[in-house]
Parts: structure tokens; C-alpha cells; sequence
């Protein structure tokens, strides 16, 4: 019997071999022939970290750094390591609820689907906080502090120029072809949307080992497959910080800009948009209640009136006139017109004239420094109406051409983005407005810079500066250079290295005659009050009327102040323009704030006069009323909106009670709005704003 | 090993422990290479007792002395007291149904001072010797369809009872003794019934039933037809062909539904289909659901989670692997288990398929060398003995890198040698020790 079962020894044998060839088949199915499988575990294990290049600083024309980076830290949550904790002194010393604490660590356990991954638990935290969280950060175990870095601006200025930086959005990320990726940051407005490229620098990538609770154990194979950040290059602007903090304060509680250009480079030395913001509001731990509260602020805190401001540039617009009809012969340095106090020759007698003293445009040079209406009334009309022309329209065309020259109704391309083109009409405006019959007193006011007449401050600053050159511009921009500069950051900045010598061919009589009338308008015109003794300044006031509608009426608003001037006469170092909406006459407040600009920046310290000014202007408040009315009715409307929404009255009741208790029942009257500011920031505005679909922050 | 006592010395067989030392080596660099972290001093975290690799180590060190003292052992003494072993392993047994511990999962543990102690892991070594015992003895004839009955016994009570103990996978492992009962003299047919069944059960999950016992019942007919001739001189095959197609049709349409909805579990039957990669149909789920009497029905277990890291950690070794510590699957907790029931994924993915085929290539060394040595003895006893450690090692090998490398269903059973765990290397040890102490005494013929 055993002797005939030894053959089934083979069999169990082979039995113990075919199982065995069965299990290398499969492995040679698994390790061999699908490759998909060491794909799998690299996706399991291994996760490719961006590293973060430090972004590029900005510097001001003597090298201080104007936009820094500095480290702040968010607070992280492990929740999983969260033991024998202390939630009520936690609670205290971070200063929440406990049902918030709860509620938030549930949050980061429901978004991560598991405990033991560290998560945000507060961004940013003030270095208050901080600092009391780092004393006391041995208590709590599974919360640390990570190192965050942010932007900061150290002196407080220049938001509207230097911009901002925020998470990329779902258009940032589609607009970039996907080299953007969730949670990174990009420039959003501001040099950093412009310069982003050059600030941001080149991504490393670190790739680290994680487990499978996603937790990350250390590097991959040491690093050997690991790219190094390259860090942002810096900027080298123009701006001139100082002046551009003066700026700033003389721009306190007053809506309008002030741009200052180097007519030589077409360097931007000083911009500012009132009202104005401390840049570092919208980086800190309170970014988005700041931002919500700016994005709500009827007076458009966030607009940069620099670029995106539309003045009528009134009587500033004097010399360009006078220019285009000498260069188009209409019209020689000499050329007088006899003013009795108003133009007649088109029947109403409108334009007024302020000065009615016969003589005071007896010729060029006196029309500008009396800045008589009538003279540049019957100016424009020569111009538009040369018989070399067949028609008033061709005649118009041609002087449209000319602005443009000048650089008005059209962008000049400066880098920050969204700047406005502003407006200088064509014919078929006219067209349709006079059903197409219009002369060229139609429009006659567009001699004195009014009508559909608008322009902003930096076209007023850049027109200066083509005055100031006799014919050529270089295109005003911030960047000078940029640190160790490339092949393309050559290509970007050579649009502003290029001369525009747009007007070279208007004869240097021409300009020396508007120039010499723009001197006479500080020492003896309007503008005296911008004379700074020692330096030959070059100016022209303008007044201009504007309007708005308000509760369905239209109402005229007091004038605007505007302002252009460049200096000295014979070497021109620095060009300005100065609009300040709703002050009144042009050398009352755009007169003093250009003088002492250029005092600053010419001789670098202010005399005693100016110093006072300076104190006079900055606590001056010029804030038209109508805004706080305006911001009632946005503010009110826009709780009812919110009720209507969700429901929730609270806001809408704020606003009821507070008529009620101002305005007893039955009266239809609005209340005085001045207290309604207070509830700008209470309305949960940020969520809603973006609901609105606005612009994440209007540049 | 103690070379200069030549007493225990003489006729042992070094092959096996050389083999043996190599495969124990392997484990504990194996279990080494899935749980070592970076930075830590390895001498010290060594020898320190705190580490897994360690651990095991120092059970190897136990287990060798346990061994030695085997070899020390009378070879008389295993014969003579397999019966009382094997009372004393059905004892413990019985033992284990009042006494486990709440481990979720298992009952089939009692917790003795610091160790677990598993009655089932005991009873491998008991029915072996027992098993080896009742055929070698002389008026055992196993020709007999008693005593084969008998020796069957043997083997399915304890494996019953281990069921009961809700440890299908160490149940399943008594089976690998009907092969020893077939080199024997059990007939061939009930391995080749055994073999059918199943085939069939495994068919029975893959078609559909219907289909299935259509086409049985095109072959019964088929067979009828050809056999027509024969059928008409003896009606007995008739009869015998509807009996085997009356077995085959309730097995798809009773047995298979009923084991499933009633006797296994909800994991084990999803963990089954996962293993063919169907869905599991919704009357068992049903029938699951309804005898926990709608409770906690809905949850949806990610069953195939295992399986799947692990053919990812394997299939990722590719051809040379990837080196030792450098497995990101093995090495960051991706596979399961891994030191113990998927302590093969370490292997296949640090050192790819060339690796798995040296390491295979020693396991089977290791089970031909053991049925070498079985076919090599005088004594029956000393033969079924050898056979039966050479299946269960089989067993336990094919299924658990079956299990690793999605042929077999997740059923925790360990890798022999290699695997993480005390309980585990030591029952290894103690069964492959008596085998060499009985191997050098084969001159002897033991009762």
C-alpha cells in the first residue's frame, strides 16, 4: 500500500508547483506587464509641494523699500492630537466662544475627512494674538502656529499704486492656462497685477513623502527631484516717497488726485487718489472687514481718481488750445481779442469772462495769464472753422487729432491696469446731439476745456510735461528698471523708454509763447499763489463746473479745482496736475498742494509758509456733503436687498428705527445721514458684494 | 546548531534549518523594511524591545530555544503523546468559547498573563501529530471508508469548532489535511470532488445560476445520450449521473445562497466578490441586513481598499523593486496589516519580481525538501507527520500571497516564517522542529 501511494507524492508535488506557477503569473501580470501600478503608488505617496519664491520688493527712487514682505502666522489645527485640553482657557485666551470653537473644529474635520491633518484654524493672526498664543502654546497640544508671508507696505502709502495680492481665482487660473493653481497668490491690482511676472518668480517644487492619513512624513529620495524658488525680482520705481506721503497728507478728507511727473523720463515721482487707504489695511488679519468696508464706501475709496478720474480740465486746458491754433497759423503770439466780459459772437454771450478790463487779452501771453474765456472761445472757433478745412466736422477731426497728440482721450498706457481713457468727443457725439447741424458754436466751451470736454489727471500731468518738453513725451510709468533685468523685462519696459515726439513739429516760438504766458500766470495771473521764490514755475489754474444727479434731480455741485504747473521754466524737473473736486477756484486748493510739491522736490524742504499750508491743507475736510446722502439712500437700499434676500430684517430695522426716532411718523423726509456710516461695517457686505458680481478690488 | 553534542546533532537535517534561518531573516528585515523610521538608531531600537523588528527578533530568539529543546526531545515522546495533545488542543479549544477576550472581530483568543494564546494556531500541531498517529497505526486500515471517515473527523471538529470561533481563515487550513489522508491511499475521487465542488462554487459566483444549471443540465443530458448504450444494460448509471446532477443544480440553488446569506459574514462575502470583482448581489446584502434586523445596513465599506493598496505596492516593485525602505506603499501605511497578513507586499515592492522569485523559489525548496524527508522515513507515523507540516505550510503560503496578490479572498492568515507575530513563528518553529527531530530518528520506526 505505501508503496503504490508513492506516487501520489508527485502528485502533491505538483500540486505545490502549479500553485506556486499560478502566483508568479500573477505577479509577472502585476510587476511586469501593467505599469500602471507604480504610477498608483507615486500618487499615493508622493506629493509635489510648491515652494513659494519670496515675491520681488518695490523700491522708491532712493532705494527705500515701499512694498516689503514680512512673516506673519496662521494658527494650525490638528485635531486628532487635540487631548486632555483645556477648551475654556483656550477659549478665553483667543478670545471666542466655545460653541465657535467647536463648531470650527468640526469644520476642519468635515473638509478633510479625517482628524489628523493640520488644518487652518485662524489665518493671520494678529501679533497680539500671537504673541499670547506662543506664551501659552505648551497647553494646547494639536494647535501651532505656521509661518505665513504677507505684504507690507512700510510707510503706509501708495495702495492705489503698489496694489494688492489675493488668492487666484477661477478667471486667474483659466486666464494663465492653469499655471496658476488653487490657494496660490497673485497680483490683483496695482503695480503687483502689472509687474507679476517679474515680482512673483519662479515656483520651486519640493516633492514630499505623505502617508495615508495625507500627512506629510518628509522628502522624497532626500530631494534629488527638487527644484529651488527662485525669488521675485525687485522694482525700481520713480516714486518719490516722501513726496508721495505729502502728497498723500495734503490729499487728507479730499476727493480728487494729484499726479507728479518727471517731464525727462516720464517718471511717475508722486500719484495719489482721494480719499485715500493705508495700504496695510488690506493685508493684515482684518483684510476682508477693511476691504468690505472700502468696497462699500460711496466715495470710492479704492478708485484711483489719478487714472480713472474724468475732470473737465476747464481753463488748465488754455495753453493746448493756444497752441493748436498757432500751429495752425489761425492765430500768432500776438494775436489779440477784444473781451468786454463776454463772448458775443454767438449771439448768447456765453462764455462768461471773469475779467472785463479792456487789453487783459490783448495778446497771447496776457489771454493766459487772465485766463480770458472769450479769447479761447474764439481760439477753439479759428481752429475748427480754418477755411483750409472744407467743414466744421473736418475741422473738428483735426483738432480731436490734436488732442490725442496732447495725450487726452486716449489711454497712454501706464502700468497699472484699468486706466481710463476719459473723453474727448467726436463728430458724430455733435451728430447725434444737434441731429447733425452743429457749428462750431455748438461746442464753443470746449475752448475752455468744458462741454463733453474730460481728462484725467495723469493725461493733465503727461499734457504738462509735452508743454514743458516743446513736443515730446516718454509714456508716464512707475518702473524704472527692474533688478537684474531680462531680455523680457527689456521688451516690457521699452514702451516707456521710447520718446514720443508726438508735437515736435508746433514751433519753439509757439511753445515759448504758451510758456512764457503760463510764467506770467504765477507771477502776475491767477496762480500766484504757487510762486516759489528762486524757481521760475510754470502754471495754469482752471475752475470747472460739474454736476451730479442726486434723488433724481440734477444738481450743480461747487467747482472743481484744478491745477497743472511744471518747473523750472528753463529746465523742467517736474510736472503736476492737481484736481480737487467740489473746492472752488483752482489756485485755492490745487495752487497751494502743486506749490508745495514742488518746493519738497525741487529743494527739498518747504518754507515756513509752506509748512504751515501744509498743517492748513491736510486738516482741511473738502468732503462734498452729498456723499453722506448718497451712502444713506446705498446703505438703506442695500438692506432692503438683503432682507429681501434672506429675511433677516435686523439690518433693515436698523435703519427704520433710526428714521423713526429722527423723523416722527408721517414725514417723508431723509434723515441726517452723518450716523448711518456706523452700519456700513455691520452689514455682512463682503459675501454679499461678491454676490453683486463687483470687481474683487476696483483698481 | 550545538555541533559539538553530537547526540542531537547526528541526523538532522540542515537544509531544513538552514532554509528555516533564511526564511526567519527575511521576515524580520521584511517586517525591518515596513516599519523602520527614518532616524531611528537602529542598533538600539534593535535590541531595545520597543520596535516590531525587534520584537520579532526576540521571538525567534524564544522560538529557537523552544526548538532546541525539541531536538532534545525523545522522538518517542511525540507519538506517544499525539492523542493527549490532541485532547488537550480540542480541550483548549472548548476552553477558548467561555474564556476569549472581547477583541473585536475574533473569538478565538484567550489573553494568558501578557500573551494572547490562540487554541486553533495550537491545534495545527496537535491534528498533525494526531492525525499521523491514528494512520500509523496498525490496525488502522485506511482503505476502509470508516476509518476514513474517522480520520476526516479528526481533522473537521476542530476546524468546526474554529469556525464557530468566527476564524475562517485558520478553519480552512484543517482542510489541507485531506491531502496528507490522499498520499495515504484516500481515494483520488474525493480529492477530485472536492476539487469540482469547489469549481463549482466559484462558477456559481461568476455566472449566473440559471445559466449555470442549464448548462449542467445540457452536460447530464449530453452524458446520458452518449452513454446511451450503457445506460440500457445498467440502469445504476442513470441513476448515478441524475444523483451527481441533483448534487450539482442544489448546490448552485440551495447550498451557495444559503452559505452566503446565512453562514458567512457581510465582509467575508463582499470580500469574496471584491476577490472576482463583481458587485455583491443585493438578496444577500438583504438577507444580511435582515438578520441584523435593519441595523446599520446602509454603511458602504471601501471592502476592496486592501486589495487594492496591495496590488498597488506590489505591481509598483516592478521588476528589481525598489530597494529596501524605499517602498512608499509598504513604508507610509498604505497596505493594511502589513506587517502581519500583508507582510509579502514588503517584499514584492522593495525588491520587485526578481525578489518574489528568489522568495518563492526558497518556499518551495523548503516544501519539496519537507516532502523529500516525509518520503524518506520508515515510519508512517514520522511520514504523515512530515506531510502534514509540509500542507499546512502550503496552505498558509499560497493563500496569504494569494490573498496579497488579488487571487484569493482577504482571510487573515499569516505567512509563514515571515509574518509578525509570536504566536505565528512560534507554531511554525514548533511544527518544522518536530519534523527534524522525528527526521533524524528515521532510522527508528515509531508507533
Amino acid at each position: 500500500m505505501p508503496v503504490f501511494n508513492q506516487s501520489r507524492s508527485r502528485i502533491i508535488r505538483l500540486i505545490f508547483l502549479l500553485a506556486f506557477l499560478v502566483i508568479l503569473a500573477q505577479l509577472f501580470n502585476l510587476q511586469l506587464i501593467s505599469g500602471k501600478y507604480s504610477k498608483l503608488a507615486m500618487d499615493n505617496a508622493v506629493f509635489a509641494k510648491i515652494v513659494y519664491p519670496e515675491r520681488g520688493i518695490i523700491y522708491d527712487r532712493k532705494g527705500k523699500a515701499i512694498l516689503n514682505n514680512a512673516i506673519m502666522f496662521d494658527l494650525m489645527v490638528t485635531p486628532a492630537e487635540i487631548k486632555n485640553f483645556d477648551t475654556t482657557a483656550f477659549c478665553n485666551l483667543m478670545q471666542m466662544d466655545t460653541a465657535d470653537f467647536v463648531k470650527r473644529i468640526r469644520e476642519v474635520i468635515y473638509k478633510n475627512k479625517n482628524t489628523v491633518r493640520p488644518s487652518v484654524f485662524e489665518a493671520l493672526l494678529t501679533p497680539q494674538m500671537q504673541a499670547r498664543f506662543e506664551e501659552n502654546s505648551w497647553r494646547f497640544p494639536g494647535f501651532a502656529l505656521i509661518e505665513r508671508p504677507v505684504r507690507v507696505y512700510p510707510f503706509n502709502v501708495a495702495g492705489h499704486i503698489l496694489g494688492n495680492i489675493n488668492e487666484v481665482d477661477a478667471r486667474d487660473i483659466e486666464r494663465s492656462g492653469d499655471f496658476y493653481r488653487q490657494g496660490d497668490y497673485i497680483g490683483k491690482s496695482g503695480l503687483e497685477a502689472i509687474y507679476e511676472r517679474v515680482l512673483m518668480g519662479k515656483r520651486g517644487v519640493q516633492y514630499l513623502i505623505k502617508d495615508n492619513h495625507n500627512r506629510l512624513v518628509g522628502t522624497y529620495e532626500k530631494g534629488v527631484f527638487d527644484t529651488a524658488a527662485v525669488a521675485g525680482r525687485g522694482l525700481r520705481t520713480f516714486l518719490d516717497v516722501e513726496l508721495q506721503t505729502l502728497a498723500e497728507k495734503l490729499m487728507t478728507n479730499k476727493v480728487g488726485a494729484v499726479v507728479a511727473l518727471d517731464p525727462k523720463t516720464g517718471g511717475i515721482l508722486a500719484m495719489v487718489s482721494g480719499p485715500n487707504f493705508n495700504p496695510n489695511e488690506l493685508t493684515g488679519p482684518e483684510k476682508n472687514k477693511n476691504y468690505s468696508r472700502l468696497v462699500l464706501d460711496v466715495k470710492a475709496p479704492l478708485l484711483n481718481r489719478a487714472i480713472k478720474g474724468q475732470y473737465p480740465p476747464g481753463s488748465t486746458f488754455k495753453p493746448l488750445g493756444a497752441l493748436v491754433a498757432l500751429d495752425e497759423g489761425v492765430i500768432t503770439p500776438s494775436y489779440g481779442f477784444p473781451c468786454p466780459g463776454r463772448y458775443l459772437l454767438c449771439g448768447n454771450g456765453k462764455p462768461a469772462c471773469t475779467h472785463s478790463e479792456p487789453g487783459h487779452a490783448a495778446n497771447l501771453r496776457l489771454s493766459i495769464a487772465h485766463s480770458c474765456n472769450s479769447y479761447y472761445a474764439h481760439v477753439y472757433r479759428l481752429a475748427v472753422d480754418n477755411p483750409k478745412f472744407k467743414n466744421v466736422r473736418d475741422g473738428f477731426t483735426h483738432w480731436k487729432g490734436y488732442m490725442n497728440a496732447f495725450g487726452l482721450g486716449r489711454k497712454l498706457g501706464v502700468d497699472l491696469p484699468s486706466e481710463d481713457m476719459a473723453n474727448i468727443p467726436d463728430t458724430t457725439a455733435y451728430d447725434k446731439e444737434y441731429r447733425g447741424s452743429w457749428n462750431s458754436c455748438s461746442n464753443l466751451t470746449l475752448g475752455i476745456g468744458q462741454d463733453k470736454m474730460t481728462a484725467t489727471p495723469l493725461q493733465l500731468a503727461n499734457a504738462m510735461c509735452i508743454i514743458a518738453n516743446k513736443g515730446f513725451y516718454y509714456t508716464p510709468h512707475f518702473v524704472n528698471r527692474i533688478d537684474s533685468e531680462t531680455d523680457d523685462d527689456t521688451a516690457l519696459l521699452n514702451k516707456y523708454r521710447a520718446k514720443h515726439e508726438v508735437l515736435t513739429h508746433i514751433s519753439d516760438d509757439a511753445y515759448n509763447a504758451v510758456i512764457d504766458g503760463m510764467e506770467d500766470v504765477v507771477t502776475s495771473g491767477t496762480a500766484r499763489i504757487a510762486m516759489i521764490p528762486g524757481i521760475d514755475v510754470c502754471a495754469k489754474t482752471g475752475t470747472a463746473e460739474n454736476y451730479t444727479i442726486l434723488d433724481g434731480r440734477r444738481i450743480k455741485l461747487p467747482n472743481n479745482s484744478m491745477f497743472v504747473c511744471f518747473a523750472p521754466k528753463e529746465n523742467p524737473k517736474i510736472a503736476i496736475a492737481v484736481a480737487v473736486e467740489n473746492a472752488g477756484f483752482g489756485a485755492t486748493w490745487g495752487g497751494p498742494i502743486a506749490r508745495i510739491l514742488m518746493e519738497k522736490y525741487l529743494n527739498d524742504t518747504l518754507q515756513t509758509k509752506s509748512v504751515e499750508d501744509v498743517e492748513r491743507i491736510a486738516n482741511t475736510n473738502l468732503m462734498p456733503d452729498y456723499y453722506k446722502r448718497l451712502q444713506y439712500k446705498t446703505d438703506s437700499l442695500r438692506a432692503r436687498d438683503w432682507f429681501k434676500k434672506t429675511n433677516d430684517s435686523s439690518y433693515i430695522q436698523k435703519y427704520i428705527s433710526f428714521k423713526g426716532i429722527k423723523n416722527p411718523a408721517g414725514k417723508n423726509k431723509p434723515a441726517q445721514p452723518q450716523q448711518n456710516l456706523q452700519f456700513v461695517a455691520t452689514l455682512p457686505d463682503n459675501k454679499y458684494s461678491i454676490k453683486q458680481g463687483q470687481e474683487p478690488i476696483p483698481a | 546548531m550545538s555541533q559539538r553534542n553530537p547526540a542531537i546533532s547526528k541526523g538532522i537535517d540542515y537544509s531544513l534549518v538552514w532554509i528555516y534561518l533564511l526564511l526567519v531573516s527575511i521576515g524580520i528585515m521584511a517586517i525591518f523594511g515596513a516599519t523602520y523610521r527614518d532616524g531611528d538608531p537602529i542598533l538600539q531600537s534593535f535590541f531595545g524591545f520597543k520596535t516590531d523588528y525587534s520584537k520579532q527578533f526576540y521571538f525567534f530568539v524564544a522560538a529557537l530555544v523552544i526548538g532546541l529543546f525539541i531536538l532534545l526531545t525523545d522522538s518517542k515522546f511525540f507519538s506517544a503523546t499525539a492523542n493527549i495533545f490532541y485532547a488537550t488542543g480540542i480541550f483548549l479549544l472548548l476552553l477558548t468559547f467561555p474564556l476569549h477576550t472581547s477583541i473585536s472581530g475574533t473569538e478565538s483568543i484567550i489573553k494568558v498573563g501578557g500573551f494572547n494564546f490562540q487554541a486553533a494556531e495550537f491545534c495545527k500541531i496537535t491534528v498533525a501529530l494526531a492525525l499521523a498517529k491514528y494512520l500509523s497505526r496498525p490496525e488502522t486500515e485506511f482503505t476502509k471508508t470508516r476509518s476514513q471517515l474517522i480520520a476526516a473527523a479528526l481533522v473537521l471538529f476542530p476546524a468546526a469548532l474554529t469556525i464557530l470561533q468566527k476564524e475562517m481563515g485558520l478553519a480552512l487550513v484543517f482542510f489541507a489535511f485531506f491531502l496528507v489522508m490522499y498520499r495515504e491511499g484516500l481515494p483520488s475521487g474525493v480529492l477530485i470532488i472536492g476539487f469540482a465542488a469547489a469549481t463549482l462554487v466559484v462558477a456559481t459566483l461568476l455566472v449566473e445560476k440559471n445559466t449555470l444549471a442549464l448548462v449542467l443540465t445540457g452536460i447530464a443530458l449530453l452524458i446520458v445520450f452518449s452513454m446511451r448504450r450503457q445506460v440500457k444494460r445498467q440502469k445504476a448509471i442513470l441513476f448515478r449521473v441524475i444523483l451527481l446532477w441533483f448534487v450539482c443544480v442544489s448546490i448552485i440553488w440551495v447550498g451557495v445562497p444559503f452559505a452566503f446569506k446565512h453562514m458567512l459574514k457581510l465582509y467575508q462575502v463582499e470580500r469574496i466578490y471584491s476577490t472576482i470583482g463583481k458587485e455583491v448581489p443585493t438578496e444577500y446584502i438583504e438577507a444580511h441586513n435582515k438578520d441584523k434586523e435593519g441595523g446599520g445596513g446602509g454603511k458602504k465599506k471601501d471592502t476592496d481598499y486592501n486589495v487594492r493598496q496591495s496590488k498597488i505596492a506590489i505591481g509598483s516593485g516592478g521588476a528589481i523593486g525598489k530597494g529596501l525602505l524605499k517602498g512608499t506603499q509598504t513604508r507610509y501605511g498604505f497596505v493594511p496589516e502589513q506587517r502581519t497578513d500583508f507582510i509579502f507586499d514588503t517584499i514584492a515592492e522593495g525588491f520587485g519580481f526578481a525578489g518574489c522569485f528568489v522568495f518563492l523559489s526558497i518556499y518551495l525548496l523548503l516544501l519539496f525538501r519537507m516532502v523529500a524527508v516525509a518520503e524518506r522515513q520508515r515510519s508512517v507515523f514520522s511520514r504523515c507527520y512530515a506531510y502534514g507540516v509540509a500542507v499546512v505550510f502550503f496552505f498558509h503560503i499560497i493563500i496569504n500571497i494569494a490573498m496579497a496578490v488579488g487571487l484569493a479572498p482577504v482571510i487573515g492568515i499569516t505567512l509563514p516564517l515571515i509574518s509578525y507575530g509570536g504566536t505565528s513563528l512560534l507554531t511554525f518553529t514548533i511544527l518544522l522542529f518536530i519534523l527534524i527531530r522525528l527526521d533524524a530518528d528515521r532510522q527508528m520506526v515509531l508507533r
